[in-house]
């Protein structure tokens, strides 16, 4: 599903974010990524959702390969990646109900199977009765649970969420997480990358540390010490 | 087909919905719109106005030709058909002796010791050719053909295209075709001014949404379908700003060219052919205003949609 191969990213002469990075992710898998602040987690994301380009190494997803990737082709492979970001990222003019349906509005549905589908995803991340708030109307909560419907509603196979628990309270933080658990369960590949090191052991799903740039520990059932 | 017409109604409705919900954004943009289009369209009734005002001064520019009093018609007729064979020559129209005595008269109407004067004595006004030209910048060259030798010997008198008068002539024309450039200049240099002025505000416009933008490509929407709702939301201030300076200067144009008249009488040439031309006018203003915005929105959000912008290459890691 992911491959990555000897992948690095600098910036500019002075800065390796990543370093010769390989990384295999198998379909329908539950993965998380931890690490420090700096350590490249966001960086990998970034790369994966074709917002920056490797300086070597090759990175194939869902089968494309993404050094064949042409320019105008990046919306279209955004589009079957859903993403979730630590700052929401809600279009702030639109409601609930239409940030969520304008993931649905740029592929060209129509407009009655917008309003059968997008009820049915408000309700997976438990936001029924909220489709005419704005998103300033809303909790911190409840705003990554629209990103988190916006993401998914286009049923992607991949999920990614860059620390999307960063700005949340424990509770809510964990409201986010079993609504990932859920998507992951009817067949998405999630990759989440986060701080909360309650979140990472409790969670029990594979785990890779990055330090530095670096793969430092890969483990099938890992957990996380923040050090 | 279908898909193509469902996003293109979603993008004019997100355009129109951004329009409304961004209203104080596009309030400004539209008063500015109004407010540079103004200057433009102001500065086009006043260049009409003044070329029409120089025309008229212009007009009034001809070169009399004093004829000897023993002047046989034939000679008359031979010397009338060279000056009308000059092409500068527009007219020329002869006035007897008789005629220009009238003409006299009727001026000095008011002054009755004159009028007596004038009956009592023999008619000692000469009878002239009265020449308009096409273009009072080039009266040099009629001036040649009337100077000819055989001509000169017609004449009673220095033609009035002479002396004191050729200066004041040359003067008169000089000033006008200053006038004429300046206006078209001012015109242009306005014209400027406002692209300008809108492309910087629609530019800030879409700077305070450059988020959004981001967000839309995050999320998977093309550079078009992005594109599409800043240029509908931009036509929108471009038509509506379009009517409001379109429909204020007709009201003020025809409401006050009377009262303007009695300074520039000129001005009523320029409200006629405004009322006249109605449609075509502000079909012009519309079409001009919706460019300027389709214009300015799309190289404003050029330089959003890029596909690795700057702000994005330094990644959080």
């Amino acid at each position: 599903m992911i491959l990555l191969d000897r992948v690095t990213k600098n910036y500019g002469k002075e800065t390796t974010a990543l370093n010769r990075i390989s990384l295999h992710i198998e379909p329908r898998e539950f993965v998380i990524i931890v690490g420090t602040s700096g350590a490249g987690k966001s960086t990998l994301l970034k790369l994966l959702t074709r917002e920056e380009r490797p300086t070597s190494g090759k990175i194939v997803v869902g089968g494309i390969d993404y050094e064949t990737l042409k320019n105008k082709d990046i919306p279209l492979l955004r589009r079957k990646i859903g993403t979730v970001f630590q700052d929401f990222k809600l279009l702030p003019n639109r409601t609930v109900f239409e940030n969520v349906a304008f993931a649905l509005e740029i592929v060209g549905m129509s407009n009655r199977e917008i309003r059968h589908t997008v009820p049915k995803v408000l309700e997976i991340v438990g936001l029924t009765g909220k489709e005419k708030n704005f998103p300033s109307e809303l909790s911190g909560g409840e705003r990554q649970r629209v990103a988190i419907a916006r993401a998914i509603v286009r049923q992607p196979k991949i999920l990614i969420a860059d620390e999307p628990t960063g700005n949340l309270d424990p509770k809510h933080s964990w409201d986010i997480v079993r609504i990932l658990e859920k998507i992951n369960h009817y067949g998405t590949t999630v990759i989440l990358t986060t701080h909360n090191q309650d979140i990472v052991n409790k969670l029990q799903r594979r785990v890779i540390t990055i330090n530095h740039g670096k793969i430092v520990k890969d483990q099938a059932k890992g957990t996380y010490m923040q050090s | 087909m279908r898909r193509f017409f469902i996003i293109f109604r979603r993008q004019c409705k997100a355009g129109v919905t951004n329009f409304i919900r961004n209203s104080w954004l596009s309030t400004a943009a539209t008063a500015i719109m109004v407010v540079t289009l103004s200057i433009g369209l102001t500065t086009l009734i006043a260049n009409m106005t003044f070329s029409r005002m120089i025309k008229t001064i212009t007009d009034k520019i001809d070169v009399s030709v004093y004829l000897v009093d023993n002047i046989t018609p034939k000679e008359r007729e031979r010397f009338m058909s060279e000056l009308k064979a000059q092409p500068n020559v527009r007219e020329v129209n002869y006035v007897s002796k008789d005629r220009a005595l009238e003409i006299y008269k009727d001026q000095n109407k008011d002054n009755l010791e004159l009028q007596n004067a004038i009956s009592q004595t023999d008619n000692y006004l000469p009878a002239s050719f009265q020449v308009k030209t096409n273009d009072p910048n080039k009266i040099e060259d009629i001036a040649s053909t009337i100077n000819r030798t055989p001509n000169k010997k017609l004449q009673s008198d220095e033609p009035s295209y002479s002396g004191d008068r050729k200066q004041a002539i040359d003067r008169i024309v000089s000033i006008a075709r200053f006038f004429r450039i300046a206006g078209v200049a001012a015109s242009a240099v306005f014209a400027v001014i406002s692209i300008l002025i809108i492309f910087n505000t629609i530019r800030m416009a879409i700077f305070n949404r450059r988020d959004e933008i981001e967000i839309m490509k995050l999320i998977g929407a093309t550079r078009g379908y992005i594109r599409a709702p800043f240029l509908i939301e931009a036509s929108l201030y471009g038509l509506i700003a379009a009517g409001i300076t379109v429909a204020v200067s007709y009201t003020l144009l025809m409401g006050q060219a009377d009262n303007i008249a009695s300074y520039v009488p000129e001005v009523l040439y320029t409200r006629d052919f405004f009322r006249d031309h109605m449609w075509e006018i502000g079909g012009a203003m519309l079409f001009l205003g919706v460019m300027i915005g389709i214009l300015s929105s799309s190289l404003a959000t050029k330089r959003y949609l890029k596909v690795y912008t700057k702000s994005r290459r330094r990644s959080k890691t």
